[in-house]
């Protein structure tokens, strides 16, 4: 046992900052939150955020019409391309919604404090991912106005899906997330409704409110049933998290393709996944605690935890990168060796260089405290973040299937215009959606919060 | 503060909430039921023929063989529409007065053939060969039904793939021997299945993992 020698100090004693800034009552939370839907005036940033938000949503519709028209053929996709911006965009929307149902579902069970003011937007932005997600495998097909057929239904053919086949579970996945999901998130929102119901100043504020209430009283037996059914959701909902970006990660790994079949890919795009979704969860929550100057709710303590998350995600995603890349060496396949350097080497380098320096590279700042306290370093770090998600997804796709076995069928992809038109139509349907979110309901959870201001103010009002 | 919602506001959410699940389950039994109706299906609905040509009349009364008219019904895909030549084997004989052959008159004076209205359409994507299933004993009947019997063609079956599936997972329920495939009043036998499956034996019918197989009809 050594004793002596220097006593360092210990790491814990700096002060971290609280989940709630103090000097809050039970009043004044409920005030400022259900004030943001109640009593501001339409502001002009977010008709302007809202706008926008339209505009491409407008955007979106437009080059979804000429897409059911004239075919998938305005895409750049082709054999052996067949894959394109479609599929990346789509494993992209599903892995940001995973940071949600992580805030929402595990944290609670983990009983985290720091969750209660995030996860009321974060569930939010799952939902609005996984619809925006959810747009691609349908937009994908040559013949979308069949894509009930992937369900199992008692049809006229008698013939089931593909039960073997990884496309298939998606279906089951994704369908399975968004419900839980959703009823998670409206479940959460309920004494909220109530609140917001009680506090509305017009009638018809107080109509809609009501319904969307369900006649919640906040009577003890209501508390109590719903505590109950809050944990069983988040113990339903928990799983999630790891199975749907599994599935998503089977629709490559069970392929012989190489780059695409290896086994680390389930937990790399779970890892992926938590990684882009708090970035996301950044890059809406920044601007949203200062437009609305909710700093004292999300606060530093906040952000920095979202930040080590990120760290830590990131981390994992770049150690699959690295067991990819030494995978396909140890193998000693020629076609998986030849991936590798394709990939680092060949047309498409500068999606590989980019994802490196945007997910492994940059982040590594993270590690620095100071850059962790940085409102700017770290919208800018999310920003950053996202963009290299979204490259990792385009390479997985794309460098895969444009050097096939075969020297014969190789071939080149490149977007067009309307691959970027639906790619930018969905982020618009997400910002117009979350705007939308913003205005209408509370986007922190009103009486959670007031759960959290006996322990930070030692008292109610 | 005066409430918003009368009491009655809990019996509508009830009923609102179920309505709307029962909503949901009738469509769908609905929409069920309307694929599989003859309104979809075109089952059991008589075509109108350009000559008013009887099935009833030739089979039941005449006793003509179906390959007389259908000559290639055993050998080839298509079963065959006779040319007005074979009409006039006989016809150039009796009822050459009779206004309802003024058409068949008149397209083998002309040469211009008789443009029969299609009654059983299968879809373009699905292969079907007729020789194949005379030569493993399905009989005309187990598809067509008693034309025997009908003064115009329908048809009785509805064509969709789970029809043609019910066989093709278990042939032994509808397969006969071969001599009777052209017996219209062929009725399965009590030991249908017993019979069924050593025909199948005999016949060499192929597996059902073969017959079931996506390439089997989609080619």
């Amino acid at each position: 046992m050594a004793t002596e020698g220097p006593v360092l100090p210990k790491p814990a004693e700096r002060p971290r900052p609280p989940v709630l800034a103090p000097g809050y009552t039970f009043a004044s939370v409920t005030d400022k939150i259900s004030s943001i839907v109640l009593a501001q005036p339409q502001a002009m940033p977010w008709m302007a955020g809202f706008g926008i938000g339209f505009l491409l949503v407008m955007l979106l519709f437009f080059s979804i019409g000429y897409l059911f028209f004239v075919g998938v053929g305005i895409w750049g996709i082709n054999i052996p391309v067949a894959w394109g911006f479609a599929i990346a965009n789509f494993v992209w929307w599903i892995g940001i919604g995973h940071a949600g149902t992580l805030i929402s579902a595990i944290l609670l069970l983990l009983n985290q404090k720091w969750r209660t003011s995030i996860n009321r937007f974060a569930e939010a932005m799952t939902i609005f991912a996984v619809a925006c997600a959810g747009l691609f495998p349908i937009l994908h097909l040559g013949r979308p106005w069949f894509f009930y057929w992937l369900f199992p239904y008692p049809g006229t053919f008698q013939v089931w899906p593909q039960f073997r086949s990884p496309l298939v579970w998606d279906v089951f996945a994704v369908s399975t997330y968004f419900t839980v999901s959703l009823i998670f998130w409206y479940a959460g929102l309920m004494p909220d409704f109530a609140t917001l119901r009680d506090r509305a100043l017009t009638r018809t504020k107080r109509i809609i409110y009501g319904m969307l209430a369900l006649g919640w009283r906040g009577s003890v037996v209501h508390w109590e049933r719903y505590e109950m059914m809050y944990l069983l959701l988040a113990g339903l909902a928990t799983p999630l998290v790891v199975s749907v970006h599994t599935i998503v990660s089977f629709d490559f790994a069970t392929s012989i393709l190489p780059g695409w079949h290896s086994t680390i890919f389930p937990p790399y795009f779970v890892a992926g996944a938590i990684y882009s979704g708090f970035a996301m969860v950044l890059t809406i929550a920044i601007p949203l605690r200062v437009a609305y100057d909710l700093k004292d709710f999300i606060t530093m303590r906040h952000l920095d935890n979202c930040a080590k998350v990120m760290l830590a995600t990131g981390l994992i995603v770049a150690y699959g990168y690295a067991a990819e890349t030494f995978m396909g060496w140890y193998s000693g396949n020629l076609h998986e060796k030849f991936m590798l350097v394709n990939r680092a080497f060949g047309p498409y380098w500068f999606v590989f260089w980019g994802l490196i320096l945007c997910n492994v590279i940059v982040p590594q700042a993270l590690w620095l405290r100071r850059v962790r306290q940085s409102v700017p370093l770290l919208f800018l770090l999310s920003l950053v973040i996202n963009l290299g998600m979204w490259l990792e997804r385009v390479m997985i796709v794309i460098t895969s299937l444009h050097r096939d076995f075969l020297p014969t069928s190789w071939g080149m992809y490149a977007p067009t215009r309307w691959d970027w038109a639906v790619l930018f139509g969905t982020i618009g349907l997400f910002v117009a959606l979350m705007f939308l979110f913003i205005r209408f309901l509370p986007v922190i959870s009103i009486f959670e919060m007031r759960a959290l201001v006996e322990e930070t103010s030692g008292g109610s009002d | 503060m005066p409430q918003i919602f009368h009491p009655s506001t809990n019996t509508i959410s009830r009923v609102t909430v179920f309505g709307a699940l029962a909503i949901v389950i009738i469509l769908l039994a609905a929409i069920w039921a309307y694929v599989r109706s003859s309104f979809w299906t075109g089952a059991d609905v008589e075509k109108q023929q350009p000559v008013q040509f009887s099935h009833k009349h030739h089979v039941s009364d005449d006793g003509i063989d179906c390959r007389y008219c259908h000559i290639t019904v055993e050998t080839s895909a298509f079963a065959g529409i006779p040319p007005v030549k074979t009409c006039m084997n006989c016809h150039s004989e009796i009822f050459r007065d009779s206004a309802y052959l003024a058409p068949v008159f008149e397209s083998y004076r002309t040469g211009r053939p008789i443009r029969w209205t299609r009654v059983h359409q299968l879809a373009d994507f699905a292969y079907f060969h007729h020789g194949i299933h005379i030569n493993k004993g399905v009989g005309c009947s187990t598809c067509h039904g008693r034309v025997d019997q009908m003064p115009l063609v329908r048809q009785v079956v509805s064509l969709q793939m789970e029809w043609c599936l019910g066989c093709h997972r278990q042939p032994e329920l509808y397969v006969r021997p071969r001599d009777r495939v052209f017996d219209m009043e062929w009725q399965s036998p009590p030991d249908q299945i017993e019979q069924g499956k050593k025909l199948v034996q005999l016949y060499k019918i192929r597996s059902v993992a073969a017959l079931t197989s996506c390439s089997t009809c989609h080619r």
